[in-house]
């Protein structure tokens, strides 16, 4: 009787090769790979956005007053949609980092899941977790924050909000978060290709709309 | 004594455990991880602090293989 472990089994788990890209990004071809020079793209366009946004409005305002004083109401509009728009979209950043509504009776599953999230992750990441919500993971593009649905990747005064997350309701806060904490160590670059990017702009601007427990993350 | 696991709504099951020793444990394990890839789950080892790696067949030496689905954008 041959052992049990020749043919394929024992062969192929010596064999065992690891896969450098992650596989996700085969579900977003049409995405090029996140890359420093990309980010730094992206994040100069969001800025241009931004200025695009406000400018015409602070300018409309300037010169309604100047042409009719009594249009100041008018103006103060425009002001406040040059305030507004750029809020949402910081609103829209900070949302990414938003925990989920728990599962009923869920806390030992929750527990479990807490004890995995720990092992993965050193000392100083669990303490930020447990205050903030939020794993600190530091990469090569920057420093990431992964939160249950999304993450936030911090570099200088900037930060990228991304929208990640894994399709199953049903697992607790710390499988979430262990779930892309794993792909972001796999693979940075393809993390951040799969992830939509919901918004890039200063951290300050994402901090004020993070909730109050989560905003020390963002300032370490 | 090494373990496979996968992260699900207990947070997470003991899928296999092996030793290296131990062929027929260890076969057990590789049919376990096989059927959990074919359900979708991908594998992961960790390679270091901070790093981790996608393995395709069952690393018999790793102390811990996570199995976990995939991500996608939000």
């Amino acid at each position: 009787m041959a052992p049990p472990l020749q043919g394929r089994g024992l062969s192929a788990a010596m064999d065992a090769a690891p896969a450098a890209l992650l596989p996700e990004t085969a579900a977003v071809p049409w995405r090029p790979r996140v890359d420093d020079r990309r980010l730094r793209r992206v994040g100069r366009l969001w800025t241009l956005t931004t200025v695009a946004h406000v400018v015409p409005f602070l300018l409309a305002a300037a010169v309604l007053v100047a042409l009719e004083p009594l249009s100041l109401p008018v103006a103060l509009g425009c002001l406040a949609h040059a305030w507004i728009i750029p809020e949402l979209y910081a609103q829209r950043g900070a949302n990414v980092a938003r925990p989920r509504r728990r599962r009923a009776g869920g806390e030992g599953a929750e527990r479990v899941a807490l004890g995995l999230l720990g092992d993965l992750v050193d000392h100083d990441a669990r303490e930020v977790h447990a205050r903030t919500g939020l794993v600190p993971e530091r990469g090569r593009l920057g420093t990431w924050l992964v939160g249950e649905a999304g993450a936030l990747l911090v570099r200088d005064r900037r930060v990228f909000c991304w929208c990640v997350r894994v399709d199953d309701p049903d697992l607790p806060s710390g499988d979430r978060i262990a779930h892309l904490l794993l792909a972001l160590r796999a693979d940075e670059q393809g993390f951040a290709t799969v992830a939509n990017l919901a918004f890039a702009g200063s951290r300050w601007r994402v901090r004020r709309r993070l909730a109050r427990p989560m905003r020390p993350a963002l300032d370490g | 004594m090494s373990r496979l696991i996968r992260m699900d709504h207990t947070g997470h099951s003991t899928v296999a455990e092996w030793s290296a020793d131990d062929p027929v444990a260890v076969e057990a394990a590789v049919v376990a991880f096989r059927e959990e890839l074919d359900r979708g789950y991908l594998a992961m080892v960790t390679t270091g602090p901070g790093h981790a790696e996608q393995v395709r067949e069952l690393p018999i030496d790793s102390e811990l293989v996570i199995l976990r689905l995939p991500i996608s954008g939000g």
